[in-house]
């Protein structure tokens, strides 16, 4: 066996996926480079940048933004975001009143084509088990902390239908055009655990 | 159909920790998962209902305990072989071969 860092000693996990695409590749199910093509598509090219453009879009275009919450799916479509996991989607809108939060508490039901793929903790039991009994307390976590007098809606995805968070807009972004205001879009502001960065506060 | 994957409104799994910057992957295993849960689904022998339930017939205590793409390549393994496209016989062996290999 030889000496080994722990990187490059197999998890269960790690040798049981190389076995399973060993099979498939020699049964001819699976092509190693049409695999490669998959991971590159999710890993690098589908992202939360395109739901930021959809976002931004929607505070610079008030037609745009009324489409976009009559049929999201259609209106997400016009700007060339479409595919798996998105083929039917709701824009939910937060305003000085109602603060909207995703979770799916079955299992990872996520907007693809708008956010790319979900991060581990969106996946994970805690989120999971909390957003929907103690939403408030969850986006403390976050960090973000909303007037009581503010309602909290919690959205449950479903393997048919998915969500996005309009976010507020933020003070200050008024002469911004829209790639300037697509930067103050986070991730996390579109599923609704945190809100749009300030302008001047953007990474 | 309830059971451990169904943890709305469940206590006691405590923080939620978020990563600072987090990669969209964790490890090269978790890529060539995702990448073939895909690339299989693409035959239309299953519908992403029967995928679900195929992960959540994970035994309870060891789905709690295993990772998101750990899921995944759970109910993979099982579509396949309930569609007849492999035998848990031959994957079993294919890995003890591997691991023999030490790759």
């Amino acid at each position: 066996m030889g000496k080994r860092t722990h990187h490059d000693v197999p998890s269960d996990a790690a040798l049981r996926v190389k076995a399973l695409e060993s099979l498939l590749v020699d049964k001819g199910l699976v092509d190693p480079a049409a695999l490669n093509i998959l991971i590159d598509t999710y890993e690098n090219k589908v992202g939360p940048r395109n739901g930021a453009k959809v976002v931004a879009r929607a505070w610079s275009d008030p037609d745009y933004k009324a489409r976009l919450l009559a049929d999201a799916t259609s209106a997400i479509a016009e700007l060339g975001f479409t595919g798996r996991q998105g083929e039917d989607m709701v824009v939910v809108e937060n305003t000085d009143q109602v603060h909207n939060m995703v979770v799916c508490t079955l299992c990872s039901c996520y907007p693809w084509p708008v956010l790319g793929l979900p991060p581990v903790w969106y996946k994970a039991a805690p989120y999971r088990a909390r957003a929907v009994r103690d939403p408030r307390g969850v986006l403390r976590e976050f960090g973000v902390a909303l007037p009581e007098d503010v309602e909290i809606r919690v959205w449950d995805s479903t393997a048919e239908l998915r969500y996005l968070v309009l976010p507020r807009r933020p003070a200050g972004s008024e002469g911004l055009g829209e790639a300037e205001l697509a930067d103050l879009v986070t991730r996390d502001s579109m599923i609704g655990t945190g809100l749009a960065l300030a302008p001047g506060a953007a990474p | 159909m309830n059971g451990a994957h169904d943890l709305g409104g469940m206590d006691g799994f405590g923080p939620i920790a978020p990563e600072r910057n987090e990669p969209v992957f964790h490890d090269e295993w978790e890529r060539r998962a995702f990448a073939l849960t895909l690339a299989m689904g693409y035959y239309g022998l299953w519908n992403i209902d029967m995928s679900r339930y195929a992960r959540e017939r994970m035994d309870p205590a060891a789905y709690l305990r295993s990772s998101y793409y750990e899921h995944w390549l759970h109910g993979l393994e099982t579509l396949l072989v309930e569609q007849g496209l492999i035998t848990r016989e031959e994957l079993d062996a294919r890995e003890a071969e591997l691991a023999r290999e030490g790759t």
